[in-house]
């Protein structure tokens, strides 16, 4: 028990009437770097959401470390996708990673140089440097992910929900993205990661989670990336989600 | 420059250019956010939706003092913004759709109530409708001391929040995610919108007064891309304006000051849509030329270059007949072809050998070979 970093237990969320997200009970061990995997509409990025209250969930609670959300908000960090945001908005690129910064810095605050240094490590680490006074309009697809993920990096948590941080990113910005979780791993830190891309799961992860509006299993890779498992993901969400209910029925 | 004298010498004024231009200041701040936070139109339906509140003041209370007439427009006001940004956070009616509704029935409503004043016997209304329209010349210096109240009021906020409503306008779920309650950010940040318009309603009036909140920010965010350096040249542009609006109605008879503010402000917009460096469309069109000019002759250059690998001697001359055939997507006449190579020949990058000959330089050649893109071509491999 002591060893799981996130308990997911009887999530249900629903948009009108049908259920995006049906009685998910999850657990996700510390340390591990996971993926979440699933066709279009099954629920991936609402699950993230609905674990950190982004979303209201029907039923069903998430505990992180054994307790809620809102005790240990200051240790996960949430990674949106970046099409979330407006990237014509007046700021440049060091000043959006300083953001990471301010969630421990509190109301009225300012960021000072430490803040500011701390930023300028994280993008480091992204090899962002060199564009600290970019203003943020004139970033690629890649760049704008590496500054979300820098965001992130700065705001220096155990636990780090990302939502497809490969969309559309070139290949050495993938590679440079992967090298980043594993560097996450190897400090401890959990991952957990909506991903889309089947044929790197195995290279990239260590767990996964097999997502259709219902959970269909989740565990190492090397015990649960089947092709049983697979056909069930994949096939219709309709589909699975009542043929499921009829067995619990 | 008489208008400058005149601006130290009349005393009313100095206290309508003053009052506009504590006006232009604070709508120009916060406009700011409302524009970053695609909301412009916000600022149009908070001030429609005043005017009930105005005439509502009015009727309950029985003051033509500014104060109660302007709460009766902040109350009308603020529910209007609470009511649009309801619907569209509760049900799947858009947020232009809600607005364009609440404004048009609070602003109905508030015609009906204005209308109604007016048939009351004696009920002294004249002066209500200067809230339509706008009236500057009929500021006191309470007004202006109530307009300077609001600016600190306003400002402030802004000054101490300034992270959070940056973090809010730019990523709100980020925000809520670090612990930020948006909630209350977006409560704080509405009500400064909603006073900064409402005390400009009696300068500018309801129709007008939503370009006092958009104009300077729009023109602002031409000029640069930090959202502190936008938010002070805002304030500075809706100064200027309000300045300036005031000058020039008062050098012009019957000339009314709030429409000259507006068309001052809107001005300054326009000037900065066109020659803003970097946005600006003038200067877009200016360096989208200069660019286009320059790949041109560099694809001339590395037309020649190409002809010399082919024949295996780089710095073998080629006649216009030849290059013409070469040109491929280029829209060259021979005349414009020829044009182009003595200008290349100009910049040393081309040597001319008789009256029709061209070959490229040294310097031509290490310049085409410093192009990456056009070095990693294959076709530039032999």
């Amino acid at each position: 028990m002591d060893n799981i970093a996130v308990k997911v237990n009887d999530l249900t969320v629903a948009y009108h009437k049908k259920p995006v997200l049906w009685d998910i009970d999850l657990k996700i061990p510390l340390g591990v770097l996971m993926a979440v995997v699933g066709p279009n509409g099954a629920g991936k990025s609402t699950l993230l959401k609905a674990m950190l209250n982004l979303v209201k969930p029907l039923t069903g609670r998430t505990f992180f470390w054994g307790e809620s959300y809102q005790v240990n908000r200051k240790r996960i960090a949430y990674v949106p996708q970046r099409g979330s945001v407006d990237w014509d908005f007046p700021t440049n690129v060091l000043d959006v990673v300083t953001m990471g910064t301010y969630g421990k810095l509190g109301w009225f605050k300012r960021p000072r140089k430490e803040e500011k240094e701390k930023a300028i490590e994280a993008l480091d680490k992204v090899a962002m440097l060199s564009y600290s006074n970019r203003q943020i309009s004139q970033l690629s697809g890649g760049q704008q992910q590496r500054v979300f993920l820098a965001r992130a990096l700065v705001q220096d948590v155990d636990l780090y929900f990302m939502d497809e941080p490969f969309q559309g990113v070139d290949a050495k910005t993938e590679k440079a993205i992967v090298k980043l979780l594993e560097e996450l791993k190897n400090m401890g830190k959990t991952v957990v990661v909506v991903h889309h891309d089947l044929q790197t799961v195995m290279e990239y992860f260590d767990w996964v989670t097999f997502l259709n509006t219902i959970l269909i299993d989740y565990g190492p890779i090397y015990k649960v990336f089947t092709e049983e498992n697979l056909k069930k993901t994949y096939r219709s969400a309709i589909d699975s989600f009542y043929k499921n209910n009829r067995k619990v029925i | 420059m008489e208008l400058l004298f005149n601006l130290f010498s009349d005393y009313t004024l100095r206290i309508v250019a003053f009052g506009s231009s504590l006006l232009g200041i604070t709508s120009g701040a916060i406009g700011c956010y409302a524009v970053i936070r695609k909301q412009s139109l916000i600022g149009d339906a908070v001030s429609h939706a005043a005017l009930p509140g105005i005439g509502l003041s009015f009727l309950l209370i029985g003051s033509k003092d500014t104060e109660w007439l302007l709460l009766g427009a902040f109350i009308a006001g603020w529910i209007a913004t609470f009511v649009i940004l309801n619907i569209n956070r509760l049900s799947r009616i858009k947020y232009d759709n809600a607005l364009a509704m609440i404004l048009a029935v609070f602003f109905g409503l508030g015609l009906v109530i204005l209308t109604y004043i007016q048939k009351i016997p004696n009920s002294n209304q004249a002066g209500l409708e200067k809230f339509l329209f706008g009236q500057a010349s009929t500021l006191l210096q309470r007004d202006v001391m109530l307009m300077g109240i609001v600016a600190l009021l306003t400002l402030l906020p802004m000054i101490f929040l300034w992270k959070e409503f940056k973090l809010l306008s730019f990523d709100r779920v980020f925000a809520d995610t670090i612990g930020f309650s948006t909630k209350k950010l977006d409560l704080i940040l509405t009500t400064l919108i909603v006073i900064s318009i409402i005390v400009g309603l009696q300068t500018v009036g309801v129709v007008l007064m939503s370009s006092m909140l958009i104009a300077p920010a729009v023109a602002a965010r031409q000029w640069t891309d930090r959202l502190s350096v936008m938010v002070i040249l805002s304030s500075i542009f809706g100064a200027t304006a309000g300045i300036c609006g005031t000058l020039i109605s008062s050098s012009i008879n019957n000339m009314p000051t709030g429409p000259m503010i507006v068309v001052v402000i809107t001005l300054i917009a326009f000037v900065s849509l066109l020659f803003a460096p970097n946005r600006g469309l003038i200067w877009k069109k200016v360096r989208d030329n200069k660019n286009k000019k320059e790949i041109n002759s560099t694809i001339v250059l590395s037309i020649l270059y190409n002809l010399g690998v082919k024949h295996k001697k780089i710095f073998n001359a080629h006649d216009l007949n030849t290059l013409m055939l070469e040109k491929g997507g280029l829209k060259y006449s021979k005349k414009n072809l020829r044009k182009e190579l003595d200008k290349l020949k100009i910049s040393g990058l081309v040597n001319k050998h008789g009256k029709n000959l061209w070959a490229i330089s040294k310097k031509g050649i290490d310049k085409i070979r410093a192009l990456d893109y056009v070095n990693g071509g294959e076709s530039y491999h032999d």
